[in-house]
């Protein structure tokens, strides 16, 4: 009995301390500093992905206050929540986070997906602007319904469509696509189907055979995929997969002697943490992307100096510059960016969700700025307009060598003239759906 | 009519029409199957000697796996790193013994099954803390090469996993018959209060079911993750396991094995001829589905001991 | 002392039999529901209503329906994701095709298809017991959700597959969607929790509820009496998949907004059955203790270190968090096994002789 009392009160006090904890959240920031909540996962079953997308993201504020004294000469704070990937904690950490800091929430980047799809109809309310680079909802790459919610530089539809063009250039011109046969091996989720309607629209215009191969989550157990890959013979396979799903397609794809160099990864299949694993059998894996790998550029070489040499580094310094923590880093930059973009209009002081999305809406990362801030090569230049929250980016393949992942062709912008009046469609359909009229004053 | 022609004739003339490749799709489900069956008869060894329906399982073959691969990126030599872990499955064993299943004697299966998710969550927060979130990659030196055998393509890799897995079982089948404490095990299983009165000591049985679980979970775990590489999500393989479990019932070593192979060939199947007629993905619920069908006919399993009710 | 129910006769059958027949329970179940009402919505904020209070009931309302079936019928589910899948899909598509219909209207015709697709995956449950039974449950979670995720009229072909909660208004007032206010969702969901809490707590205690627990402690038994095990095990699992279709509803019009299949997966299933086992099996009480359990707990966890005072990564705390997670649940199951409203009962016996125990 005597456990049963001390469970008792040390239950009740348990609780007691909870509601303190968890009523008093907010706290105000004596300086004027921006604030950028983080959504990150370092834990959970994609922690791989989460952790070196987390620490680019920090490693760049932190060199932004480290070199510059912050954006403009504010100070750029931020708050981590663990969302372990989970939808539902994602909600709690926005909710947590979203009034935080000076100005509130300068903008957030959901990083999952099924968080993006959260937030999207919470933006215009809460009056947080979204950037979803290079996942999330492709239809709110129409800024005419989804004013709040940016997806630049790319989307997975454009990407799919680059895919193609690329392929079509391997064949030897777009003509010759007409009876070679792809396959699209996805994760069976919203984000696994994104590429579909493109693939298959484009089959109908180049005339190529397209066989969808769904895998279930979480995509361990492949074999039936792969025997039907076998069977198939495709002359191109495209994989749109997530967690361990790539480590295994990558295995199961060596184990039926599928040509690595046909095999090609969205964007997120295409990271260390996905072929280091498979070893040697991933060699010749190509993937798509829209920024460069490895630790070349000037930036790298002032995170190196101002955030590591200082001992400041969020994570290990040999894994700055592996694919991931550069995505997270032009994540942050591009975040950093609208904020000075809203700063040269709004002046000199913390920026709230509302100024920073007139920033975003107005972004023009032109090369030269991009050489400003140390990225020359890195990316090509991104521009956003009110209509266009994508900024048609292009694409670039790259390829596995076994030690690192090296770009194997152009820069390949995506069919426009394709994947815009989809995008369009499927936003209006969303307008109409949701009592939403598409804002006149774009165009 | 087009529809039924799909469903029931279509498939079939395809399986003739490439009598090969349907080799091919059996023989991968029959690989499959017994890596199914390996995860599974953990959980048999589990229930049949305690009647805990042991949820960390999942974890458990994890934690295994990441415990070796751990123990080989410190420089351990793959023979002592295999030891070593053998030796942590053990020492798990024992705590989960001292510290959870002593104290839960003669509860509900229900609120044993709880416990053991309890311990599912505990182990993986110690797990990501001991060795880290990354994906690493497994590789004891066994050759995953492919070849083939008159049009069939095999693979080294999981050709050596099947016959582990094989060895396994029979191993654990003559174990569980042929040794005093195998014997002691079945007489655990058939009833705790009797065996307790002929003087079987109940805490060391359970110690033993669980440290083989735990060697169990380890094969499982290599040949998982030799795959997948080792990360978080190879707990989930749990999931696969449970279908297996209904077909060959809670119960029978034997019975995990032939259930492993009959889910490994049956979704194997569905989802090659049928499953593109629906979207394809239907290996998951399938193997359900299948079990689900077993089951009416036989409720306890296909070896699982008959459940005898009295009022 | 002041809990005592001496001196309370009871002069009327309907008096014994009332759902509260002691003063002091009616009195302090009545403050709770007029707190919950009158008080709650001008304390709490964005953050109480949208982490915490909707949640908490979304899933109360889901645990009440397992507990229907698990606790007071004794069939183990695993399913619950998916009958609440059912419940949020079918809200949807109502919805959408019908906008004019009232939205809580639609909540209950979701409920009742959610009901009919129980009552399907309930046959097994005539030939298959226990453990066996649950297992067999997690066929309707993978297949259900894998149908919403693969045929595109559940989601209105929409490109991305994810659906999202329209606006809808009840006499003026914005109630879903968006732009409705988390107060607004906050009290459409306590209305609903408290009706059927209501409603559930009547079942059991009458003649069904009794056939419910004959056929848990013994079927055979049971059906010798004179209950018929088929009607009663698929009304438990329609009215318990009722419940969960709702709860389905709820949980993506009145807390996510949008989801997709992924957000009904396994894990709502194991949550909710996390609910039921700590909270108490067999207890109503318990449905809403252990949803304020597992729903709380993990916030609390997150957020209490850094506020104490500890500062440290932040994926060392989450790991941390599983892990006291993981302890906290075994350590209830052998310090009570019987959960949360069990310990809530010693409670009570003890105030009857606060404070002067002898």
């Amino acid at each position: 009995m005597a456990i049963k009392r001390t469970f008792l009160t040390l239950l009740s006090a348990a609780v007691l301390a909870g509601s303190f904890a968890v009523g008093s959240t907010t706290k105000a920031g004596a300086e004027e500093a921006h604030f950028i909540p983080l959504l990150v996962y370092r834990s959970g079953p994609y922690a791989p992905n989460g952790i070196p997308i987390a620490n680019g993201f920090i490693d760049y504020f932190t060199l932004l206050n480290e070199r510059d004294g912050g954006i403009d000469g504010v100070k750029v704070t931020w708050e981590e929540c663990e969302t372990k990937y989970n939808t539902k904690v994602g909600v709690e950490c926005y909710e947590k986070l979203k009034n935080k800091g000076t100005a509130g929430a300068a903008l957030i980047n959901p990083y999952s997906t099924g968080i993006t799809y959260q937030l999207i109809p919470r933006a215009p309310v809460d009056k947080i602007p979204i950037l979803s680079m290079g996942y999330g909802q492709t239809a709110a790459a129409d800024g005419r319904i989804f004013k709040w919610v940016f997806n630049a530089p790319t989307t997975y539809w454009s990407q799919a469509s680059a895919f193609i063009k690329y392929v079509g250039q391997q064949e030897g011109g777009m003509g010759k696509l007409k009876g070679k046969k792809i396959a699209l091996v996805y994760h069976n989720s919203a984000y696994g189907k994104e590429p579909i309607p493109t693939l298959e629209a484009l089959s109908k215009k180049f005339g190529y055979d397209l066989k969808l191969l769904a895998v279930d989550h979480p995509g361990q157990e492949q074999k039936a995929t792969w025997l039907q890959i076998r069977r198939y013979k495709p002359d191109w396979t495209f994989m749109w997969g997530w967690g361990v799903m790539n480590q295994v397609a990558l295995k199961e794809a060596a184990a039926i002697n599928y040509p690595m160099d046909k095999f090609i990864g969205v964007w997120w299949s295409g990271t260390e943490s996905d072929v280091v694993p498979a070893g040697d059998d991933a060699v010749g894996y190509k993937a798509g992307t829209f920024h460069a790998p490895g630790a070349n550029t000037q930036l790298h070489k002032d995170v190196y100096k101002y955030v590591y040499g200082r001992g400041k580094g969020a994570g290990e310094k040999s894994r700055v510059g592996e694919v991931l923590w550069n995505r997270g880093m032009l994540n942050a930059l591009v975040s950093a960016e609208a904020i000075r973009t809203a700063m040269g209009k709004f002046g000199k002081k913390a920026m709230s969700g509302e100024q920073v999305r007139w920033g975003m809406e107005n972004l023009n990362l032109s090369k030269s700025r991009l050489k400003e801030v140390g990225l020359a090569g890195f990316t090509p230049p991104i521009k956003v307009t009110c209509a266009d929250h994508e900024g048609n980016g292009p694409v670039i393949i790259q390829q596995w060598t076994g030690k690192e992942w090296k770009f194997v062709s152009d820069w390949i912008s995506p069919m426009r003239e394709v994947v815009r009046p989809m995008i369009e469609a499927a936003a209006a359909k969303f307008g109409k759906e949701n009592n939403m009229t598409p804002r006149a004053n774009c165009m | 009519m087009e529809a039924l022609q799909a469903v029931f004739v279509l498939p079939f003339l395809d399986m003739a029409g490439e009598p090969l490749f349907f080799l091919e799709v059996i023989i991968g489900g029959l690989l499959t199957g017994v890596n199914y069956s390996l995860v599974a008869l953990g959980f048999v060894l589990i229930f049949k000697a305690s009647g805990v329906f042991n949820f960390s399982q999942g974890i458990m073959v994890l934690f295994a796996a990441l415990t070796l691969v751990g123990l080989m990126e410190r420089g351990v030599p793959v023979w002592l790193a295999l030891v070593l872990t053998v030796l942590a499955m053990i020492a798990l064993a024992f705590i989960v013994e001292r510290f959870m299943l002593r104290f839960l004697v003669n509860q509900d299966e229900i609120i044993l099954f709880m416990a053991t998710i309890g311990l599912a969550f505990l182990l993986e927060g110690v797990g990501e803390i001991a060795w880290g979130a990354d994906v690493k990659e497994l590789d004891i030196g066994i050759p995953d090469k492919s070849f083939e055998v008159g049009g069939i393509l095999l693979n080294e890799f999981d050709l050596f996993a099947a016959a582990t897995g094989t060895v396994l079982v029979v191993g654990l089948a003559v174990f569980f018959h042929k040794t005093p404490i195998g014997r002691a095990l079945r007489a655990v299983a058939d009833d705790h209060q009797a065996a307790l009165s002929v003087g079987i000591p109940l805490k060391t049985i359970w110690v033993v079911v669980w440290s083989v679980a735990g060697i169990v979970a380890l094969a499982a775990g290599i040949s998982w993750g030799a795959k997948s590489g080792v990360q978080f999500s190879l707990s989930l393989i749990a999931l696969k396991a449970l279908p297996v479990l209904l077909i060959g019932g809670f119960t029978s070593v034997p019975g995990a094995i032939i259930g492993g192979l009959i889910i490994g060939v049956g979704e194997k199947i569905a989802e090659i001829y049928w499953g593109p007629l629906v979207g394809g993905a239907i290996e998951n619920w399938f193997a359900y589905m299948l079990a689900l069908a077993f089951l009416l006919f036989r409720p306890q399993g296909l070896f699982g001991e008959r459940i005898i009710e009295r009022v | 002392m002041f809990y005592r129910e001496a001196g309370q006769f009871k002069t009327t059958y309907a008096g014994d039999q009332a759902v509260f027949p002691i003063l002091q329970d009616r009195a302090f179940v009545i403050a709770v529901i007029l707190f919950a009402f009158l008080v709650v919505p001008f304390i709490a904020d964005d953050y109480w209503f949208q982490a915490i209070l909707i949640p908490f009931l979304v899933f109360s309302m889901a645990a009440i329906g397992l507990n229907l079936l698990t606790g007071y019928a004794g069939q183990l589910s695993l399913g619950t994701g998916g009958f609440m899948a059912v419940g949020g899909y079918m809200a949807y598509k109502m919805t959408t095709a019908f906008p004019d219909l009232n939205i809580l209207i639609i909540f209950i015709l979701a409920g009742l298809i959610a009901a009919v697709v129980g009552i399907l995956f309930g046959i097994p449950s005539l030939r298959i017991k226990g453990f066996y039974l649950a297992v067999t449950t997690l066929a309707a979670q993978f297949f259900i959700l894998w149908l919403f995720n693969k045929v595109p009229w559940f989601y209105n072909y929409f490109s991305s597959g994810v659906i999202a909660a329209p606006p809808r208004s009840v006499a003026g007032i914005l109630v879903v969607g968006p732009a409705s206010t988390p107060m607004v969702r906050y009290l459409v969901a306590l209305s609903f929790v408290v009706v059927f809490t209501l409603a559930a707590k009547n079942l059991v205690r009458g003649r069904i509820g009794r056939s419910w627990m004959a056929i848990r402690d013994m079927d055979i038994a049971a059906e010798i009496i004179g209950i018929r095990p088929f009607q009663v095990k698929l009304l438990a699992f329609a009215i318990s998949s009722f419940y969960c279709g709702v709860a389905g509803a709820m949980f993506l019009f009145l807390y996510l907004g949008s989801a997709e299949t992924e957000a009904f997966n396994i894990n709502v299933s194991f949550d909710v059955l996390f609910m039921i086992i700590i909270g108490g099996l067999g207890s109503i009480l318990g449905s809403f203790l252990g949803a304020a359990f597992i729903t709380l707990l993990p916030i609390l966890l997150t957020n209490l270190p850094p506020h104490l005072g500890f500062s440290m990564p932040i994926d060392l705390q989450s790991h941390i968090e599983v892990i006291t997670f993981g302890a906290l649940i075994i350590f209830f199951l052998i310090v009570e096994p019987h959960g949360l409203a069990r310990l809530w009962q010693i409670g009570k016996e003890k105030l009857r002789l606060w404070p002067f125990p002898y």
